[in-house]
């Protein structure tokens, strides 16, 4: 690692206002993707604004409709929180499945939207449930929010603050993983939200998460996994590297979407 | 360089770092804990693994400045005075170890399971939960079966029977 200054605010403004101060600062969450980064000297930042003091970016909250989860919660205390194994399953669920469990004891929900690593599996719950990523600045819809890869809509000094998903009535998340990373080679977010359904995919596009509108008009029609029988996820535009081509990418699509709409309607074997 | 204090094995600690120390190095370097191993350097294998307020971690992804004020338990930091902890016992007794070099990680790896799980673990449980923890050996089967004896042994407050490694 390059050498860098070290800061550990309370609160999120003071977090903003170190980072607007110090040259070259970057955040630093649960830091798993960050300090590996480092350690390859992939990244140097001047400083580092470490978030795991400011009690304002943690916690999970339902609010109404929406269950609102603060950015700074780490993977473990999602997957093993009541309120999101009530509200949202399928939420629980993908956070469960994240790396393994010491990593989940450090990697947070923030960290993994903000990155949008495109094999990431957050951003596909996001995208799926049609959540809204609160900063200290604004609200963004998570259609906006993800632009590319490792891309986001956020600006320069703009800090999460918390990401707010409202209740599916039905979701659920399937992944092939990386069996050596965990990651997702394909991984598909399901959600049912009265009468809309959307289809969000991670891991195999070029451009990072994206949504699946043939699966999702035939879900309309009826949601269920027999829906999506001979439905076919084109290669185009979808990754290929060492561990699956585009062609064998794609063929997982449709397989992930399958399993995660038999989860979804409580009928995965 | 800054400064840093904490609790390691129960004793305070402070110190003055390069806010680069890793938590790992802080732990074998400057307090020659040295059971606390460095493997793969890319928070996949395991050996490094610690608990950092009561949750396994892995020490070479964890900053040693965020880790200010915090309490840290390592392998040296399990066992009783003379009296190996339980799951240190089990390993022992079910031969869950071929070279050692994972053995750290594994061992708390596996106490942070009971905590989470409690005393009766199944084989599945237990493999699962073992995806963070790498034995180049290959030798999980004896691994999984120590584990699953030392958490009885957690629940009883008891070492595990004696019985023959296999």
């Amino acid at each position: 690692m390059y050498a860098f200054t070290y800061h550990r605010p309370a609160t999120a403004r003071q977090a903003a206002s170190l980072l607007a101060k110090k040259e070259d600062a970057k955040l630093l969450a649960g830091g798993h993707t960050l300090l590996p980064t480092m350690k390859q000297r992939l990244a140097s930042p001047g400083a580092l604004v470490d978030l795991s003091s400011c009690a304002d970016l943690k916690g999970i909250a339902r609010k109404g409709r929406n269950l609102v989860i603060g950015a700074m919660t780490t993977h473990a205390e999602v997957a093993a929180s009541p309120e999101v194994q009530e509200a949202i399953p399928a939420l629980a669920y993908l956070a469960s499945h994240i790396g393994d469990p010491h990593v989940r004891h450090r990697g947070t929900i923030g960290g993994s939207v903000a990155n949008n690593d495109p094999a990431a599996d957050y951003p596909a719950a996001l995208l799926a449930l049609g959540a809204t990523v609160v900063t200290n600045k604004r609200k963004l819809p998570a259609e906006e929010f993800f632009s590319g890869l490792y891309e986001t809509a956020l600006d320069e000094g703009e800090i999460i603050v918390k990401v707010s998903f409202p209740v599916a009535s039905k979701a659920g998340y399937a992944k092939f993983r990386n069996p050596a990373s965990r990651y997702a080679l394909v991984g598909v977010f399901v959600a049912k939200r009265g009468s809309e359904i959307a289809v969000a995919v991670t891991g195999a596009g070029e451009g990072g998460v994206f949504r699946w509108p043939e699966a999702e008009a035939v879900l309309k029609a009826r949601f269920a996994p027999k829906s999506l029988d001979g439905l076919k996820h084109t290669a185009k535009g979808i990754n290929g590297d060492i561990h699956a081509d585009a062609e064998y990418r794609a063929h997982l699509i449709g397989v992930m979407a399958k399993q995660a709409v038999a989860q979804a309607t409580g009928k995965a074997g | 360089m800054a400064n840093l204090s904490m609790t390691v094995n129960g004793k305070a600690v402070t110190a003055n770092v390069d806010p680069r120390t890793l938590l790992v190095q802080f732990l074998r370097e400057n307090l020659r804990l040295t059971g606390t191993h460095v493997g793969c350097d890319t928070s996949q294998c395991g050996a490094c693994v610690v608990h950092l307020d009561g949750k396994a971690v892995k020490s070479c992804t964890t900053l040693a400045l965020s880790c200010e004020g915090a309490s840290v338990t390592t392998i040296e930091g399990l066992a009783n005075g003379g009296a190996l902890h339980p799951m240190q016992e089990a390993f022992r007794e079910h031969h869950g170890l071929q070279c050692g070099f994972c053995t750290p990680g594994m061992i708390m790896a596996a106490v942070d399971i009971v905590n989470r799980r409690g005393n009766s673990l199944d084989e599945k449980t237990i493999r699962e939960d073992l995806e963070g923890n790498i034995c180049r050996c290959t030798g999980y089967h004896n691994i999984v079966k120590a584990i699953a004896s030392g958490a009885e042994a957690m629940g009883k407050g008891a070492a595990p029977a004696r019985q023959a490694a296999e």
